[in-house]
């Protein structure tokens, strides 16, 4: 996948041009409720077969975004087109979906709300409850499947939700906050469901404020915030947005050799922190030992999504973002 | 893989999930027990209302007369009670008098001691009868009857007089149908209040258990709400079934024991044809408005603020079209019977009293129609009013109630 370094945002006809063919594309989606602007002119694209990440802190509008997609609300303006079709609904059946507000009838047995859930998308019903049993059993629930839905804690309840939303096996899996809730096993297997779902060529998009699940799953990200996407595109690009980063320890703690640091470098206890300058590590180095700094360690490494999302997004965004990280983490 | 569904498909998916969930809770077992309660009430009011009537109104003569004079009284009641029957009170000696003792009606009365309505004293051929002035008048006749009989002065054989009862011709008696068509009515309107606040309920209970985004995501919402309506409908007719057999069972059981409703001029098989078309018409009219109120709330005490006009509006409707009934021809029937939400409960009315059957049918359509729009709107409302997300703002009750538009995502 070849794209333009220079470009934030990769727009639709970047994509035309270099033959991916996508699970979606909408540009220009905006949704107003009164007033307010959840989500203002936000562009878009997702390759068939990736795993997409919408990254940005609580109230962002990530929410609104997938329920435009899927059809559940309809965009003020803006266009859409989900694997092929203008209307979410007519391809609902090739589409698995995971809100955020988990909920579930609570009289349910586990095997036939996920059968409910296949039904829901045109699933015969005997089939889905076949494959319902299966799936639990496949996931190490099978002692479940005929537990009703008020009788499971949060976690599986949500588990079992989780498969509901795959036993149709859909070409295109939606997830909204899928990791909230889980516990930090259950997270793993399903970072685990997601890569395996991904690898059969299933794209999936969720939504999330954990940036390192993004980090670690994702292909593509669009970052949100306050209703904008100020990036869209590969992980990779993203990160090679910012430059790389040094971390520098010297012998010295104050000297002439300061002057060779650039501006933004920040004293970490015995460590510098900065980005590396555009003329290279070469001269830094040259610099540096001229000016008998007396380096001890020089580590040069790759902006993580976190820079990257404070670089794009601001400092607010991803103060947010922690907040939100750090509640989900007491709850 | 799988297919697309269609809305159809769709809504019965909904239906069937509904329908079992319902048939199955305890709810329904209520809602099978519902037609008791009315009657249950209606019998104990009636009894208790007769037993008070009775007690107050006791339908009887106490007599103070000289002893011959009483004596002659009652031989005369006992002639005459088998001709007159009920239009001659009940007669109860009070104190036979010793010859010029002297009796005070008035005061006897007055000491409420008696536990008549009043009282014959004098003689048969002076009677004197005391009382209130609506007692006075209705026993006036029978007691100048009664002392006529006394003295020997009434008619000593009476002609026999033959008899041939009746009944009112089917076609022309529109008079004689109103009764059928205000049981049909009053049946109707508390059939479709019970059922409209259960799928009220049910929507309110989707939304707390957070379902309904799962559900809006795979189909559309016009399929959603058909289905809960196709669901509750159902399972409303299962209820009708149930008690219909059990009438069915109780009317064979007691023979003409029962009293019995003039004929409706469609004839009773397609007055109940009708009447069960007319009752879904009702209840999905109603129920797609409900459904639109309960889509919007989020609570059961804003389910209740919202839906109390509408039940209020439910009432006027039905007063209008039971007042329309009682004039046909008018404008008020006219519109009772195209005013959509009227419309079922005046039709059904015209079936027990006009046999014309074309204006059914484009009834019928009229109200599908509107039934069709209502949960579009209902739909539409659900999903730009309610489907949000993200930290709320801060409001005030009121404001929450009549705006639920401010949320952010």
């Amino acid at each position: 996948m070849k794209m333009d370094l220079g470009n934030w945002q990769v727009a639709n006809g970047d994509r035309s041009q270099t033959d991916i063919p996508l699970a979606i594309e909408a540009p220009g989606l905006v949704k107003r409720f009164d007033d307010f602007t959840a989500v203002d002119g936000i562009d878009i694209s997702v390759p068939q077969g990736a795993i997409y990440g919408i990254l940005g802190p609580n109230g962002a509008g990530k929410t609104t975004t997938l329920r435009m997609l899927l059809g559940i609300v309809d965009p003020d303006e803006g266009e859409r087109r989900v694997l092929g079709a203008q209307r979410p609904h007519d391809v609902a059946h090739a589409i698995g979906y995971l809100p955020e507000e988990r909920g579930f009838y609570p009289a349910m047995k586990a095997y036939e709300a996920i059968a409910f859930v296949g039904a829901l998308r045109g699933l015969p019903l005997a089939e889905g409850r076949k494959r319902g049993r299966e799936l639990l059993e496949e996931h190490g629930l099978s002692y479940a499947a005929e537990r009703q839905i008020r009788q499971m804690s949060k976690g599986m309840a949500q588990q079992v939700q989780i498969l509901g939303t795959l036993v149709h096996e859909p070409r295109l899996v939606v997830f909204d906050e899928p990791f909230s809730g889980l516990d930090a096993i259950n997270q793993g297997k399903l970072e685990r469901m997601i890569r395996a779902l991904a690898d059969k060529g299933t794209t999936v998009i969720f939504s999330t404020h954990v940036i390192a699940h993004a980090e670690r799953l994702c292909d593509e990200v669009a970052i949100i915030a306050g209703g904008k996407v100020p990036f869209a595109g590969a992980v990779d690009v993203a990160r090679d947005r910012i430059r790389p980063q040094v971390r520098l320890e010297t012998r010295q703690a104050d000297g002439a050799w300061r002057a060779a640091l650039p501006d933004d470098a920040r004293k970490n206890g015995r460590f510098r922190n900065f980005s590396l300058p555009e003329s290279g590590v070469e001269p830094l180095l040259r610099a540096l030992i001229e000016s008998e700094a007396g380096i001890l360690t020089l580590s040069i490494e790759r902006a993580g999504l976190h820079d990257t999302f404070v670089a794009i997004a601001g400092e607010a965004a991803a103060r947010a973002l922690e907040e939100n990280g750090e509640m989900e983490q007491m709850r | 893989m799988t297919g697309r569904l269609s809305t159809l498909a769709a809504a019965l998916v909904i239906a069937r999930r509904d329908f079992g969930a319902i048939l199955f809770s305890r709810a329904f077992f209520f809602f099978l027990l519902g037609p008791l309660f009315p009657v249950f009430v209606g019998a104990m009011a009636g009894g208790v209302g007769q037993r008070v009537q009775q007690s107050a109104e006791l339908p009887t003569i106490g007599v103070a007369m000289e002893s011959a004079d009483v004596e002659a009284i009652v031989a005369a009641h006992d002639q005459l009670a088998d001709r007159l029957g009920a239009t001659l009170p009940t007669l109860i000696v009070l104190k036979r008098l010793d010859t010029h003792e002297p009796y005070d009606p008035v005061a006897a009365i007055g000491s409420g001691m008696t536990g008549v309505s009043a009282i014959l004293s004098g003689s048969p051929a002076k009677p004197l009868l005391t009382g209130t002035r609506e007692k006075i008048e209705a026993w006036r006749g029978p007691v100048s009857l009664l002392t006529a009989q006394a003295l020997g002065r009434a008619p000593q054989s009476y002609p026999e007089v033959m008899t041939s009862a009746v009944t009112p011709p089917a076609s022309s008696d529109r008079g004689s149908r109103l009764m059928t068509a205000q049981a049909a009515q009053t049946l109707l309107f508390l059939l479709t209040m019970l059922l409209a606040g259960m799928v009220l309920s049910n929507l309110v209970e989707e939304k707390a258990n957070k379902i309904i985004e799962i559900l809006a995501a795979a189909i559309p919402m016009d399929a959603v709400f058909f289905g809960k309506l196709f669901a509750m409908l159902a399972v409303s007719i299962v209820g009708i079934a149930f008690w219909g057999l059990f009438g069915g069972i109780l009317v064979l059981a007691a023979g003409n024991v029962l009293p019995s409703l003039p004929s409706p001029a469609v004839g009773w098989p397609m007055f109940l044809a009708l009447g069960v078309v007319y009752f879904a018409c009702a209840y999905l009219l109603l129920g797609s408005v409900f459904l639109a109120i309960g889509s919007l709330a989020t609570t059961v005490r804003e389910v209740q603020t919202l839906s109390m006009p509408v039940t209020m509006m439910q009432l006027m409707v039905f007063f209008l079209a039971s007042y329309a009934m009682t004039q046909p021809g008018s404008a008020t029937e006219l519109f009772a019977q195209a005013f959509p939400f009227s419309s079922p409960f005046a039709m059904l009315a015209r079936a027990a009293q006009e046999p014309m059957l074309w204006t059914h049918a484009a009834a019928v359509a009229w109200q599908a129609l509107w039934i069709v729009v209502l949960v579009r709107v209902g739909a539409r409302l659900f999903r730009t009013r309610v489907m949000k997300s993200g930290p709320a703002k801060v409001k005030q009750p009121r404001e929450r109630l009549w705006n639920m538009r401010k949320a952010t995502a």
